[in-house]
């Protein structure tokens, strides 16, 4: 469960303060996934770093199953827009990166080489991050993350820079490991499509400084042919609204 | 380790010095340009009992004084770049030291340490420490911000972070300022060598040119830059080595 009280978020150019987030609350149950909606620049990815621990200036409060955030004690996954892969180790170094940190193992155990193969990365181990394409580079990150057997998922618009075959291939993927998993999850996302195929609700978020504008059930969630049902276009159009009015 | 292609250039530069030095000495006809093999021929003999000692002392001086460099250069250089504050505290009195012609202290230093090895080395260092140190802070600085990230939501610690990212992030540019510290270090090398010593490439070159001994003058000329040739070969196969994720 991970509640946000309050939550408001500055940060500092030349002294002056900008507020990138203001106000936002929600409660996140265990198990559940959360898609994220909102223009650019409308503070998602900060929200987000205050979630992974990196950001800690903030007012309001955050609690992850009713204790703070501390990267160093729960175990988040982070999976980014760029892939955030380390280019001088290769697959195996950075898929062990995590669980190298967590002190947990050393060498990959049966859940692991399940993960890799169910993500068509278990024959690139040696290759290094530049020797990879976009979307196996991303398949490493969550790889990576699933290893953790994390308490909570999160991401950051991870799949915008694939191309669209590649984002949709990777989405089922995605969906299925969440499936296997039941991780909570935050997913932060510029599109109406994605948030709609990946979570089971859908946080809207306003332009900066970010509030939530709203919190839609999504009916379409798990849905078998999702893109052409009409409930799909209802929702979107909905969404579409909301984000419109700002 | 290297290709082909570089020996094969490397012969092609070695043959192309040969001609021209063959081509002088068969116009100029002048003891102080001796032809190439009579040199070598020279050079076998003595090689042996008369010189490999001095290159010995020369090499140990230049290894010496590069890990010196290093090992005090690198940590300072890291630090430097990973923590803003002792950044702001060094910088200004790296810049400020940097330009003084070090040449210019000598006579200090003579004085403090003696004529003996500590003054030698201490001007190697202080010539090439400031190169590694620059070198070492740009390196960590240019690392992307994200890569920290998806460290830090990991939970790792300072010490983590150096021996996960910021070691191996820089370990390429240290050696790019290492090999740029070579060719520094083994003219400094030279000139030191010139005063209060019997041993060293400097003093065998110095000892032959006093003597009029052409022969034996172009000898250590040969193998001070031989040495450097091997030294720098060294550098390139390790930085091949460590940068095959770039």
């Amino acid at each position: 469960m991970i509640e946000v009280k309050d939550l408001t978020v500055h940060y500092y150019r030349e002294k002056e303060a900008i507020p990138a987030l203001r106000q936002v609350n929600i409660n996140i149950g265990t198990g559940d996934i959360y898609t994220f909606i909102g223009p650019s620049g409308c503070g998602k990815s900060t929200f987000l770093y205050v979630l992974s621990g990196i950001l800690k200036d903030y007012e309001g409060s955050v609690r992850i199953d009713g204790r703070p955030v501390d990267p160093k004690s729960q175990r988040i996954g982070l999976i980014l827009q760029n892939y955030g892969l380390l280019p001088w180790k290769n697959v195996y170094a950075n898929t062990m990166l995590g669980l190298k940190i967590k002190n947990d193992q050393k060498f990959l155990d049966d859940h692991c080489h399940t993960l890799l193969k169910q993500l068509g990365i278990d024959h690139l181990l040696d290759r290094y991050p530049k020797e990879l394409s976009g979307g196996q580079q991303q398949r490493v990150a969550i790889a990576r993350a699933f290893m953790l057997k994390p308490d909570l998922l999160l991401m950051d618009e991870p799949f915008s820079a694939l191309d669209a075959i590649t984002r949709e291939e990777l989405q089922e993927v995605f969906l299925n490991l969440w499936k296997e998993n039941n991780v909570t999850t935050v997913f932060i996302t510029h599109s109406v499509d994605e948030a709609l195929y990946l979570g089971s609700k859908i946080v809207v978020f306003s332009p900066s400084p970010g509030r939530i504008l709203d919190v839609l059930d999504n009916p379409c969630f798990q849905m078998e042919n999702l893109r052409s049902s009409e409930k799909y276009y209802d929702m979107s159009m909905r969404i579409r609204k909301i984000l419109n009015k700002g | 380790m290297l290709s082909n292609r570089f020996w094969r250039g490397a012969t092609y530069g070695l043959l192309l010095v040969i001609i021209i030095w063959q081509a002088l000495a068969w116009l100029l006809k002048i003891p102080i340009i001796p032809p190439p093999l009579a040199v070598l021929t020279n050079l076998i003999e003595i090689f042996a009992d008369k010189m490999g000692l001095h290159l010995l002392y020369s090499l140990g001086r230049i290894i010496a004084g590069i890990s010196i460099a290093i090992l005090i250069g690198v940590p300072t250089g890291l630090l430097m770049g990973y923590f803003e504050r002792i950044d702001k505290v060094l910088s200004p009195l790296v810049y400020f030291t940097y330009p003084i012609p070090k040449i210019a202290l000598l006579p200090i230093i003579m004085l403090l340490f003696g004529l003996g090895e500590g003054s030698k080395l201490i001007m190697i260092v202080l010539i090439v420490i400031f190169q590694i140190i620059i070198t070492s802070r740009d390196a960590v600085k240019a690392i992307p911000q994200d890569i920290f990230r998806s460290l830090q939501s990991l939970g790792a610690g300072r010490l983590q972070m150096f021996t996960e990212i910021i070691i191996p992030a820089s370990l390429a540019d240290v050696l790019t300022a290492t090999r740029l510290a070579l060719g520094t270090a083994v003219s400094i090398l030279f000139f030191t060598e010139t005063f209060g010593t019997e041993y060293g490439m400097g003093y065998f070159i110095m000892d032959a040119w006093m003597r009029v001994n052409y022969l034996d003058m172009y000898g250590g000329i040969v193998i001070l830059s031989l040495m450097g040739f091997v030294l720098f070969t060294v550098i390139d196969i390790t930085e091949k080595r460590v940068s095959a994720w770039r």
